[in-house]
């Protein structure tokens, strides 16, 4: 019971934060947009042949580019959203607030999970705006549709805010929040699939597609949303779920780490 | 008396470095006890230990009956904290910084919001409770932080350098507050500090230095130490003076750019016999009472003062305010 007042703090406290912070909310929004309309629509140009036109039996989906990408883009936001929470421990750290949290009487586990689902519901939230530009994109979403991607949606985010943790426990200083950035979060986002198919890939790249946890995040996106998947559903959730376990559990493992 | 803090043998070693040096000591239940020292000295790091922040090397600690080590639940709920650094979330309320300390600390929902008024009242900020931290001046913040140490009705208040880098005035405001506070609350105040006239709000207090208590007693107490007043005199000729008053009262002579220091007991009584006894004509003369500064000079051989800061210890000053450990 006191445990669950302390998530629940902490939680709510992340969430305010957040919906303080509009510049970063729009900035998060006007990032996904570039994505999706610059250059899905930039590059689907290119690529229209090859989408819509489904002659070659690899690179044919037999859809607009910008609807390929639509699910990727979400899959993006919420996995830059939900590391930016989870990394703002490190600003925690470095202004002090940190020690308020480590010194008060509750379990550091409750400190993590709070954290974790804190940084899940914000970036579930960003998610959610982007659903609002499926008419844009050309997509009809219906209400199973809506709530199918919010369970996803919010699995993949607790997901990644949890692996966000495990990474600022152990970080001391904000250079290395430009490192998580650069070096984990983009490369994730590439090898996703989130902007191309996956098919056809050579052997070491098909490798670390299969390594990144966010593919199966965007494949299970993108069979919601347009019916195309790469694995069968039921292997996307498995992997997702395994995943999220493993990530919360080493978080609360870190936090409990005295240091 | 009771003793609410029982520190027994605590150390604590960073690699190579002794930072808490086998310290021994007793805090009496409703006291305020002071730490006294140079920057780098351990009071911080003492600090931390008893609050269950940081694992000793080794010794260890009881405080308010709970054993700091095998405790550490026990120990945090009967505790208040104000950190050295900052420790707000600036992107909150004051009020909001305050409920979210209420929370975790577990207060009944019913208390939580008369505790958290009667708190910003004690500190004066009742009226910029809905303003964001971040529009806080130093003093209001530092004033925040006491506030939300107080919350959970702690035995103990921890206040680390309670003052630092605040202007005279704030400072002086700050010490109100805790010195009302002991009126009202049933409460030990432990603080550190190496301002040695804010010491004097103190108890009893124990002086460290590298690591080590060197002293503990009252202020008054520890003045005793000094061999009564000081007296700092000038005259047209120094050499011959500083000679005259060694043999002819037996005192140890101190020299400093261009005048004499010794200590003598009722100084005041000295002062017409020295004028009329030396043969030597005296330019000025000063007379004071010892102060903490003289105690620590006499024990240490070394000033306090910050300016009287080492290469090194200025780096680490520097290192701090980054935010760096
Ligand atoms: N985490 C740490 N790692 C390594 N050395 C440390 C650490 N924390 C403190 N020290 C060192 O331990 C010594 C004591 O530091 P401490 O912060 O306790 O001093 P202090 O008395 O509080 O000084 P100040 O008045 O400057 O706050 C210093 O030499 C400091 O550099
Ligand atoms: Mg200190």
């Amino acid at each position: 019971m006191e445990n669950l007042r302390a998530i629940y703090t902490i939680w709510l406290r992340d969430v305010k934060r957040f919906w303080r912070d509009k510049p970063r909310m729009i900035g998060t929004v006007a990032q996904a947009s570039l994505f999706l309309f610059v250059l899905g629509t930039g590059l689907g140009r290119g690529l229209a042949g090859a989408f819509a036109g489904g002659r070659d039996p690899f690179l044919a989906p037999g859809i607009d580019y910008v609807v390929f990408i639509y699910p990727g883009i979400i899959g993006m936001t919420i996995l830059f959203t939900s590391l930016f929470s989870a990394l703002s421990i490190i600003w925690d750290r470095e202004f002090g607030f940190l020690k308020e949290v480590l010194v008060a009487p509750i379990s550091r586990s409750a400190v993590a999970i709070g954290k974790a689902l804190g940084g899940a519901t914000v970036a579930l939230f960003q998610g959610t705006i982007m659903l609002v530009f499926a008419p844009f994109v050309g997509v009809a979403l219906t209400p199973g549709m809506v709530i199918k991607l919010w369970l996803f949606m919010f699995l993949i985010a607790f997901s990644f805010t949890s692996m966000g943790i495990v990474i600022a426990a152990r970080m001391r200083t904000m250079e290395g929040f430009h490192m998580i950035m650069n070096f984990v979060a983009l490369p994730m986002f590439f090898l996703s699939g989130a902007m191309f198919p996956l098919k056809g890939l050579p052997g070491w790249m098909e490798c670390l597609v299969n390594m990144d946890p966010l593919t199966y995040g965007v494949d299970m996106l993108r069979y919601t949303v347009v019916g195309l998947n790469q694995y069968p559903l039921s292997r996307d959730l498995l992997v997702m779920v395994g995943f999220g376990l493993l990530m919360i559990v080493l978080a609360v493992f870190e936090f409990n780490r005295a240091d | 008396m009771d003793k609410i803090i029982e520190v027994e043998s605590l150390t604590k070693k960073f690699g190579e470095l002794v930072a808490v040096d086998c310290v021994s000591f007793d805090v009496e239940k409703g006291e305020i006890f002071g730490f006294l020292g140079p920057n780098g000295a351990g009071k911080s790091t003492t600090i931390n230990m008893l609050c269950t922040l940081l694992k000793p090397t080794s010794g260890g600690a009881i405080l308010n009956g709970f054993d700091v080590l095998k405790e550490p639940h026990a120990v945090r709920r009967s505790i208040g904290l104000v950190f050295q650094d900052p420790s707000l979330d600036d992107r909150l309320t004051a009020r909001e910084n305050l409920e979210f300390h209420a929370m975790v600390y577990n207060l009944a929902p019913k208390d939580m919001w008369d505790r958290i008024a009667e708190v910003l009242r004690l500190v004066d900020l009742e009226d910029r409770q809905n303003d964001l931290v971040r529009n806080f001046s130093g003093g209001m913040k530092r004033r925040l932080e006491i506030a939300r140490g107080l919350i959970h009705y702690p035995k103990v208040l921890f206040l680390d350098e309670p003052t630092l880098g605040l202007d005279p005035q704030t400072r002086n405001h700050i010490w109100q507050y805790v010195h009302d506070l002991k009126e009202r609350e049933e409460i030990t105040i432990f603080l550190t500090t190496h301002y040695m006239d804010e010491a004097e709000n103190c108890g009893r207090i124990a002086i460290i230095d590298y690591g080590r208590i060197i002293a503990l007693d009252t202020p008054d107490g520890l003045k005793r130490q000094v061999g009564g007043d000081i007296i700092t005199i000038k005259t047209v000729d120094n050499e011959r003076a500083a000679r005259e008053i060694k043999e002819r009262y037996g005192l140890e002579v101190s020299r400093d750019d261009g005048s004499l220091k010794f200590e003598i007991v009722r100084g005041e009584e000295f002062i017409p016999d020295l004028i009329s006894g030396l043969s030597i004509e005296i330019t000025s003369i000063n007379w004071r009472k010892p102060t903490l500064e003289d105690v620590f000079l006499k024990l240490t051989g070394r000033a306090i003062r910050e300016e009287d800061a080492g290469p090194v210890d200025r780096m680490r000053m520097y290192a701090r305010t980054k935010g760096r450990r």
